[in-house]
Order: structure tokens, then sequence, then C-alpha cells
């Protein structure tokens, strides 16, 4: 246990997983709560066309793939208000086109290579100080912003209408929401990879919901069950030579199988 | 400006509205005021443009010619909406696995509105004597989808008092409530607008049960059929006519 936080390589990726388990566990709640759990799993594949994209072009691919994603879950955004398109339907359709497009950029310059695995099923063990100082500041920027809109994301979530009514800018709350959420879900593709991350996102929140009495309850088991399996998750990876991400999203799925267990038979 | 309103005692003037959703109009030329300490009562047959108003005056949606003012101002100019303490009719249909508790509920609609929330001593000061007004202050740890359809009613309507509002306006607030809740569910109201001097605007489509403590009655059918005193309504002809089309009027007036 103690070789365990000796190691730099180590230390680098509990700081950062910590940091964004607490934000994918923080939106998760309102974004199941919302009905719109699958957007996570939407914006990943939509950041795999920037990754490739960045690989590409030679640049930093969680800087581009940050970028790609911010646009298209505003598009989506605006599609889902204005286009009269049946609910999931734009996250169907772009999730496929930017993985499309992803596996085509990827073949024209030749990168299927173990870069680009890395970011399809997560590489934490092998974040670099650079990502780490991006990925906890981007987290600490969405987890400032979570916090201090914290009452008026409850309120239009809940009841959309009268918080509409007693002047929460809902539209422009919806638009900040959608922002975080792809920014967080190109921080946790570092952690889990692009094809784990929404699990990041659901299933810690999922978990915390089956217990919760109050909505700070329900933030407080759903980020304590992320932040945990992020580091039970990597403890087992380095300690059985396991794959961190594939040990992180089980241990959280566990989590939640205990818990909806314990709520059906508590009634 | 305030003063000036407040000695002409009104509230929201709602003028010449007219909506429609795009198969015809949902209402046509309303015109009438809502004053202080009013108890309205909005009636009418369902799909006579009640809950249409309600968001007209709400700003939730926009009147296709008219306007509404509140105090002095139109509904675009008008800023200070904690003043207008709204409950709404999904009161009775929310997600019941929702995980929030009274308390959270109530600090809903102070929290929202505070650049930097902090649950202060004060703001939980004003939740409790909110739950103390509509007789909810023991089941403020509870969980909201545990309640019973009249006590969540209840919750919402401390949501709206917690901002303590000058008026208060409920959209079908006693649907699938029983007779006997729903007689102390008036006489919590008509406290409200007796002590605090609370305008009460509440919109029914049971045309028939009109509660004693209701004062002023806006009959909308389309167009403004009645506005003025419950005590004259139930002598109108508007009133026998509808009665005659069976809208099952049984006017609790005495």
């Amino acid at each position: 246990m103690d070789a365990f936080f000796l190691y730099g390589f180590l230390q680098r990726a509990l700081l950062a997983g910590v940091f964004i388990a607490i934000a994918c566990a923080l939106l998760g709640v309102f974004l199941i709560l919302r009905r719109d759990a699958m957007i996570g799993h939407g914006l990943a594949h939509i950041s795999f066309a920037g990754v490739a994209l960045g690989l590409f072009l030679n640049m930093m691919p969680l800087a581009v793939a940050l970028f790609v994603a911010v646009a298209a879950s505003m598009i989506i955004m605006k599609l889902k208000v204005t286009a009269g398109l049946h609910g999931d339907t734009a996250i169907a359709i772009f999730s496929s086109v930017g993985f499309a497009l992803g596996v085509l950029l990827a073949t024209l310059s030749h990168s299927f290579n173990v870069d680009l695995f890395s970011y399809l099923f997560g590489e934490i063990l092998a974040i670099d100080t650079s990502e780490v100082l991006f990925s906890v500041a981007l987290a600490f920027v969405v987890l400032c912003l979570v916090v201090l809109n914290y009452h008026k994301f409850l309120y239009m979530t809940f009841d959309r209408e009268s918080a509409k009514a007693s002047g929460v800018n809902v539209d422009r709350l919806d638009s900040l929401l959608t922002v975080l959420t792809a920014v967080t879900v190109v921080l946790g593709m570092k952690v889990v990879g692009i094809l784990l991350v929404s699990a990041l996102v659901v299933i810690p929140a999922a978990a915390g919901l089956q217990l919760a009495k109050s909505f700070k309850q329900a933030i407080g088991l759903s980020t304590s069950i992320s932040v945990a399996s992020v580091v039970l998750g990597l403890y087992l990876a380095f300690l059985l030579d396991l794959p961190a991400s594939g040990s992180i999203v089980l241990l959280s799925f566990l989590a939640f199988v205990l818990l909806f267990v314990l709520r059906r038979t508590r009634k | 400006m305030d003063s000036a309103v407040a000695k002409q005692g009104r509230l929201i003037d709602i003028r010449k509205v007219s909506y429609d959703y795009g198969y015809g109009d949902v209402l046509k030329d309303v015109s009438f005021p809502i004053n202080t300490k009013d108890f309205l009562a909005i009636i009418g047959p369902n799909g006579a443009g009640k809950t249409t108003l309600i968001k007209i005056i709400l700003g939730l949606l926009k009147p296709h010619s008219g306007r509404v003012e509140i105090m002095g101002k139109t509904v675009e100019e008008f800023k200070d909406w904690k003043m207008i303490g709204y409950v709404p009719q999904k009161a009775t249909s929310i997600d019941s696995l929702f995980p929030v508790s009274v308390k959270e509920v109530v600090a809903m609609g102070i929290l929202s509105s505070l650049r930097f929330p902090r649950l202060s001593e004060e703001n939980d000061r004003r939740v409790f004597t909110a739950l103390k007004q509509v007789g909810m202050e023991d089941y403020k740890h509870r969980r909201i989808g545990n309640l019973s359809a009249g006590q969540q009613q209840r919750v919402f309507i401390a949501r709206a008092l917690a901002d303590r509002p000058k008026i208060l306006i409920l959209d079908e607030p006693t649907t699938g409530v029983d007779a006997r809740t729903r007689e102390h569910f008036y006489d919590m109201l008509h406290k409200l607008n007796e002590d605090e001097a609370i305008t009460i605007v509440l919109i029914t489509h049971e045309v028939g049960i009109i509660n004693r403590h209701v004062a002023q009655v806006a009959c909308l059918d389309l167009t403004l059929v009645y506005h003025g005193s419950h005590d004259e309504f139930c002598r109108s002809d508007e009133f026998k006519r509808m009665l005659a089309e069976g809208h099952h009027l049984v006017s609790h007036h005495h």
C-alpha cells in the first residue's frame, strides 16, 4: 500500500482521477434526473473525432477533443430546442457521425496505434504532468460553476416551470450544464477512455440516487462512490496488473448493485 | 411609483389579451384587473384558457395581442418576480423518486435567486416560517415523493411563501384532494389573505365548487364572460346559464 503512494505516476493518476471523479458524479446526478443520461455517451463518441483530429493535426488531442465536444454539445442543445427532433435523435446521430469521422481521420493519419487506443480505453496511469494540470484546473472550474449554480440547477431540474416563473434563466443554465458536461466527458476520457466515460458519469450517480432522501445526500453519496471507485480501481490495477478503466467502472457498478439491492430489500 | 399603484390597489392589469396555439383562439380580448387583497377564482370549463392566461401573466407565454401590466410595468419590464408566488398544477405529478427533502424544496425559491447561495440562519428561519404557515413544519426532513398529494401541494405553497410574495397564483390547487382537505386548504388560503394581506388568485375547472372564501370571480370561456364579486356571480345570468348547461355548479356560497 505504501508503494502505491510513492510512485509519481500513481500520484498524478490519483490527483487527476479524484477531481474528475467528483465532477463526473456531480453532473451525473443532474443529468439522470433530467432524463439526459445518454448525453455523456454521445459526447464521448463525438470527442473521439476530436482526438483523431488532434492526432491528425499533431496538436494536443485533449484540447482539440475539448473544443469539438463543446461545439457539438451546443449544436445538440440548439437542435433539441428548435429542430423538432424526437428526444435522443440528435445525440444518436451526432455520436455515430463523430465516431465515423474519428475512424476516418485516424486511418488517414495512420494513427491507429497505441496513442489512439489509450484514448479509447483510458490510460490514467500514463497521464503526464501537463495533462494533470490541465485536467485538475478544468475539473476545478467545472466544480466551482456547479457549486455556484447548484440551487438553480436543482430548482430547474425538479420543477422547470416554477423555476422559470420565479426568474431563473433556464435556457442559459441548460447551455451551461451541457457545456460543463462536454468538458467533464473529455476529462473523464483520460481516466477510463472514450468507450467507458459515460459509465463514470452515470453509474456512481445512479448508485447514489438509490438511497438518498435529500438532494444533498444524493450528491454526497454519488461523489463518494465515484471517488472510492477511482481510488480503489487504481489500487487494484496497480496491485493486480489490471486495466484501470475496467476496474474503476466495474467497482462503481458493484456499488450500484449493492445499493440497489439494499433499497429493494428495505421496502 | 409603487406607492401610487398601492393607493390604487391595482396589482395586475390584464388588457385585451388574446392568444392562440395555432388551432383557433384560446383567449380573446380578455381584460380585467387583479387588485390588492383580492381572493379571486378564475373559473371556466376545460380548455377555456385559464392556464394560458396564468402563463401569460407569469411571462412564460407571450400574448399575440394585448398586454399584461404588473405594478404598472409590462411583463417584459417587470423584474421583481419574487413578488409573485406560483404554485403549478404539476405539483401533483412530480417525479416521486426525486431525492429531495421538503426543506430543500421550500428553500429552492430563496436560494436560486442568490448569487452566492448559502442556507443562512435567516433563510433557514424563512423556510421554517413558511412551512409553519401551511402546517407542514413536522415534515421538513421527509422526502417529497413520500407525501400525499395534498401535503405536496402545501409544500409547494410554502416554497412560494418563503419568497414573501404579495400574490399567490395557484393552478388547480385542489385537484385530487378530498372534500375535507379541500375545506382546510381554503381556510389556510383565507388566513393568508386576511392576516398577511396576500392576494390569492386560483384557477379551477370545477366551475361549481366555488368555496365560500372566494370573494371575486372571473369566468373565462374564450372571452371573459363575467368578472365581479362572488355574490353577484351567484345571482348572474351567466351562473344560471352554466348551471343549465350542466357545469355542475354547486356554489358553496351562503
